[in-house]
């Protein structure tokens, strides 16, 4: 096992202090190899299992000798095994934290004794000897060299008769068998995770283009793509087929078969069912075994390209060579291997060794980015390196564990080149969020009956002038498009394409028309994420500088669905988008007085709706947030609070509830004077607006002077009315929220009191969600300062459900649950019904909470009742 | 022509066409004067079928000679071949200013075309011959066009009588404001509509400044 631990497993890298073994999987099976087998030795091999280690394997335990049982000498911080050598030495001798064992006997006890430790002493004891082979066998064997370390081992072994060495040759044959397993094990553990990418792909193509044509020296008749277009991550798959890992397709006309179609995807290369002749779509199904990769899967299908490839491989060696040799230099230029250049007649081998040495140094590259482990690794971590295959699918190679092709040594080369920039390109990538993965349908599934008529539909957009256009489009607004069949089949058609193609055109119908299918199928996540993909963004974008209002409205509205995850978002603003929403919203100006709207005014109404719908979608990241403020937002936000329509002020009130979770937007809003609209609002009849300005009032009501605004403005009423609603939750979390928020001042506290608030607030203790209860006792927990409020709290029987609470695990409702307790406590005669209900040995034990900021608020929680508990005893 | 004639029929257009100002009125006649080139008795005279067609495209942005044939005859409310002024100024009230009502009422007018009231699904066919590029062969495309006909009947023709009526048309246009222009533009590109008043406004504005 010496040379799989030396150059299999993943040492971190040397420095100071012991080096330790990374957590990785790769780590990890091999351990786990070592335990399986050093478990079985005993059971295996009998004999050798008493062969007692030339020195003992040493290394500090995590084991207790408590842990050991009969066949031991157990003392308090020793233990010594009763099985000894000949000299009546212990094999196994303990004495915290040293361990010390000398034969595999007693390693295999020793890991049954350990249990579920076992991997983590494994770890320690391979950390700890780092070669144990020499300790095992004795110091001779170590200065034989690694090569042929078994064979001079048997070698050297054989001369000498006796029974101990015949056991010792025993013992070097079966490490050695376990060395050849682990190597052969890790090297599975390397290849699996090979996998395609666009750029292998690409160079395999290029390559053999470059051999295609007429004739016989060729290697192929034509090879080429069935798209021009290559997208920016290097594949030309459509967007819908690269989430099957698909990464392109080729026609390929080898001299001795018929046409191939191929599909490239990143899990290899393989027959797709050809391309349909009157559609020039191609059927996805698979009809090959996949190959892993182009060249593999051509040897295969043509006897010819077999043949060709091996005679041009010999010619392309020599075009090649120099190209080659400096690459090697360069690569491995810290081992200096001398390239002989000059001298035509070692021309071959130099070559062959300077290509293994490309190899090597091509999978030192792979390898280091791509099994590259953190020492914690929790769940998160493993969520995301499980994903990592797919996500970085560029960062992998597929060159390590094939036979290396003597005609390939080119595409090796770029690849080394370019691996580094591709992996930087992906992390980029890797930061995306909530886009659920892909439900597609299954290809040969039932096709409903709207797929082809949509289809149809399509090819009226992509064959049709202005006239059919607009039509085509009609009739498709006309299906159900809130469907998700019809969404994806829009999309799967090949229909989004062309509908971003339109909002590219003059036509204004057209755009019209496009946008407001998009609109419609733009709330499914799938269809957002394509539309980002295809690049429809900036294209709507710009169309917000459009004259035509109801252009503006429609693209402001489906950005507003689209940019619902965080990629889109980034996008919006980055080509500007944030600006021109907030341009949008100067367009209600005259709105102060709806009576006298006219037709044209309502538009700009519309308009300015429509802005501040999508700019609430946008609001939801945080450097969006700063580019609202920037464009002068808040005044124009602040504006159309005024009005009156309600449809107006949802998205405006939603946006200003999301920004002020920034504290400038928080500066502004009082500045603004929105929380006296936003009060206003509050005796809305819609709940959803009721809700929103709910939450920016808890928001902004952190800030003392609002909370005035808010009493002064008379907000405190609504909100304490609103408490007796308690159906929609939501909107009974922000109720609550903002109460809490108001009574942090005392004036608001007093307010809450007369309209009755505490005795409804006690009666929301129980049977809510978690967002309501955190906000409904953070809100008592400070209507508690005060003598008559805790008097009501423990007349209306409030005390036993807040008690019921301290044994949640919210650490948010924990903090504000032990507050109210505390506050509570400093009633003495609450703090017997606390003390009754065992409420203090529940905050006690809220001590040993993890997260800080319970353990401070139950630490203070605990300080009344102490007090109180005094009082008690001393009388 | 004299300034009092102008006058005079400026007051006469102006009494039945409103949403046009009388210095705009005045403009268009004008405009039409330059077009018919006539130093005759102005109201005697016409554009005629060509002239107005060559109008329609250079300024209008129109493409299908056969909708501009329509448009003409949608324009010569007395069938002479002719545009008399007050046809003009009539006829451009509706393209430029003309309500929903009016555009609704001049499309369907430049659709149907034998007079029977309907719009017939011969008269669709025709109208969309020339819709689809890239057709193979006179066959396929027919049969495609064809297609495009019942799409079109299954979204309009709401009594199911193949053919389209005003109300079928009035309701499938209401629903659905794209299809206002269904079967080929009759009316002024967008973009025109927002330029032209625009420059007659400011024309409007030169002409007021000289008449002080």
């Amino acid at each position: 096992m010496g040379v799989a631990l030396t150059k299999s497993a993943q040492w971190t890298a040397a420095g100071y202090g012991p080096t330790a073994l990374e957590v990785t999987p790769l780590n990890e099976a091999i351990l786990k190899e070592i335990i399986e087998f050093i478990e079985n030795f005993l059971y295996n091999h009998p004999q050798e299992a008493e062969y007692v280690f030339a020195e003992p394997l040493e290394w500090k335990t995590n084991l207790e000798p408590s842990a050991f049982g009969s066949g031991y000498i157990v003392s308090e911080t020793a233990v010594e095994s009763k099985e000894v050598d000949n000299n009546g030495q212990p094999l196994l001798s303990l004495s915290v934290p040293h361990v010390q064992i000398r034969s595999f006997g007693q390693l295999s006890q020793f890991l049954f004794i350990a249990k579920d430790s076992k991997l983590k002493e494994a770890q320690l004891c391979v950390e700890a000897n780092r070669n144990p082979v020499e300790k095992i066998l004795g110091l001779d064997y170590n200065t034989i060299k690694e090569e042929s370390s078994a064979l001079r081992i048997l070698e050297k072994l054989t001369k000498g008769d006796d029974p101990e060495n015949e056991i010792k040759r025993k013992v070097a044959h079966l490490l050695y068998q376990l060395d050849l397993h682990l190597l052969n094990n890790s090297l599975k553990h390397i290849s699996l995770e090979i996998r395609l990418n666009p750029v292998t792909v690409k160079n395999d193509i290029e390559l053999l283009k470059r051999f295609s044509g007429k004739g016989e020296q060729t290697v192929l008749e034509f090879i080429e793509y069935t798209s021009d277009y290559e997208f920016s991550n290097g594949c030309r798959a459509p967007p819908w087929r690269q989430i099957h890992g698909e990464i392109c397709y080729v026609l390929v006309k080898p001299h001795d078969a018929d046409t191939l179609c191929l599909t490239c995807s990143s899990e290899g290369v393989f027959l797709n069912g050809g391309k349909t002749d009157d559609e020039g779509e191609i059927n996805y199904e698979r009809k090959s075994e996949v190959y892993k990769d182009l060249v593999t899967l051509l040897k295969d299908k043509s006897a010819k390209f077999s043949e060709n490839m091996s005679r041009q491989e010999l010619k392309f060696n020599e075009e090649h060579h120099k190209e080659v040799n400096q690459l090697s230099k360069t690569a491995k230029e810290e081992e200096a291997i001398p390239s002989n250049r000059s001298t035509s007649g070692s021309h071959r081998s130099t070559l062959e060794k300077n290509q293994i040495n490309l190899v090597k140094s091509h999978m030192a590259k792979r390898l280091a980015p791509s099994l590259n482990w953190k020492a914690t690794v929790d769940s998160k971590d493993r969520k995301s390196s499980f994903k990592e295959p797919q996500e970085e699918k560029h960062g992998r190679h597929e060159k390590t564990g094939t036979s290396f092709s003597h005609g390939r040594a080119q595409l090796i080369r770029k690849s080394v080149e370019k691996i580094e920039d591709i992996i930087s390109d992906s992390s980029s990538e890797s930061e995306e969020d909530e886009e659920s993965p892909d439900h597609r349908q299954e290809a040969n599934a039932d096709l409903p009956s709207e797929y082809w008529q949509i289809q149809k539909l399509v090819k009226y957009l992509k064959g049709g002038n202005q006239t059919a256009t607009v039509i085509a489009l009609c009739s498709m607004k006309d299906f159900n498009l809130a469907q998700e069949t019809c969404q994806l089949a829009i999309r799967d058609v090949g229909g989004l394409e062309v509908l971003i193609n339109l909002l590219d055109t003059d036509e204004v119908k057209c755009k019209i028309g496009s946008l407001k299918i998009l609109k419609e199928i733009s709330h499914n996540s799938q269809i957002r994420r394509s539309i980002v993909d295809l690049g429809g963004l900036p294209i709507m974008v710009n169309i917000l500088d459009s004259p035509h209002k109801s252009l503006k409205c429609l693209a402001a509205e489906t950005i507003a669905n689209v940019a619902k995850f965080r990629r889109a978002r980034r996008v919006v603003r980055q080509y500007g988008g944030i600006t021109k929403l907030v341009a949008l919203l100067d367009c209600g100006q005259n709105s102060s007085e709806p009576a006298q709207l006219s037709l044209y005014e309502t538009r700009d109404v519309e308009v300015a709706r429509c802005g501040a719908l999508a700019l609430w979608s946008c609001s939801k990241s945080h450097t969006n947030k700063e580019a609202i403020r920037k464009a002068g937002g808040i005044p124009l936000l602040a504006r159309l609070l005024k009005t009156s329509h309600e449809n107006m002020l949802i998205p405006v009130v939603g946006t200003l509830q999301e920004c002020a979770s920034e504290e400038n937007y928080r500066a502004a809003i009082k500045a603004e004077r929105i929380i006296e609209n936003l009060v206003k609002n509050l005796n809305s009849e819609n709940e959803q607006l009721q809700e929103h300005c709910a939450m920016a009032i808890y928001q902004c009501a952190e800030d003392e002077e609002t909370r005035d605004l808010v009493r002064l403005h008379g907000g405190l009423k609504p909100l304490a009315s609103l408490l007796n609603n308690t159906d929609n939750k939501e909107r009974l979390a922000a109720v609550t929220g903002a109460i809490w928020k108001c009574s942090i001042s005392k004036e608001n506290v007093t307010k809450f009191r007369e309209y009755k608030a505490i005795e409804t607030l006690v009666g929301l203790l129980t049977d809510q969600p978690e967002e309501v209860l955190i906000n409904v006792v953070g809100a008592l927990g400070e209507c508690c300062q005060e003598y008559e409020n805790r008097v009501i709290v423990r007349k209306c029987g409030g005390i036993q459900p807040l008690v019921n609470l301290l044994v949640g695990i919210n650490q948010a409702l924990l903090v504000n649950v032990t507050k109210a307790v505390g506050a509570c406590a400093v009633e003495p005669e609450s703090m017997a019904i606390i003390d009754r209900l065992d409420g203090v040995r529940l905050l006690w034990s809220l001590l040993k909470n993890p997260h800080p900021d319970v353990k401070a608020s139950a630490a203070w929680a605990l300080c009344p009742c102490i007090e109180n508990a005094k009082v008690k005893s001393v009388c | 022509m004299d300034q009092r004639v102008l006058n005079k029929l400026v007051e006469s257009v102006s009494n039945t066409v409103k949403s046009f100002k009388k210095c705009e009125i005045e403009c268009l006649i004008r405009l039409f004067q330059n077009l018919v080139k006539t130093d005759g008795r102005i109201d005697k005279t016409g554009i005629d079928r060509n002239t107005f067609q060559e109008i329609l495209h250079n300024i209008f942005g129109m493409t299908d000679d056969m909708l501009m044939n329509r448009v003409f005859c949608a324009f010569d409310k007395d069938n002479d071949n002719h545009i008399n002024v007050k046809e003009w100024v009539k006829g451009l009230s509706v393209f430029l200013r003309g309500t929903f009502e009016e555009k609704l009422k001049f499309c369907f007018e430049v659709y149907y075309l034998n007079g029977d009231g309907y719009i017939s699904q011969e008269e669709i066919f025709n109208m969309l011959k020339n819709s689809l590029y890239q057709q193979s062969s006179e066959e396929e495309s027919d049969e495609a066009i064809q297609e495009l006909v019942d799409l079109t009947l299954k979204k309009m023709d709401y009594d199911n009588d193949g053919k389209i009526s005003f109300a079928d048309f009035e309701k499938a246009v209401k629903e659905e404001r794209l299809l206002l222009e269904v079967f080929g533009q009759c009316l002024p590109e967008a973009k025109v509509q927002f330029n032209i008043p625009n420059s007659w406004a400011e024309k409007c504005k030169g002409a007021q400044e000289v008449a002080q």
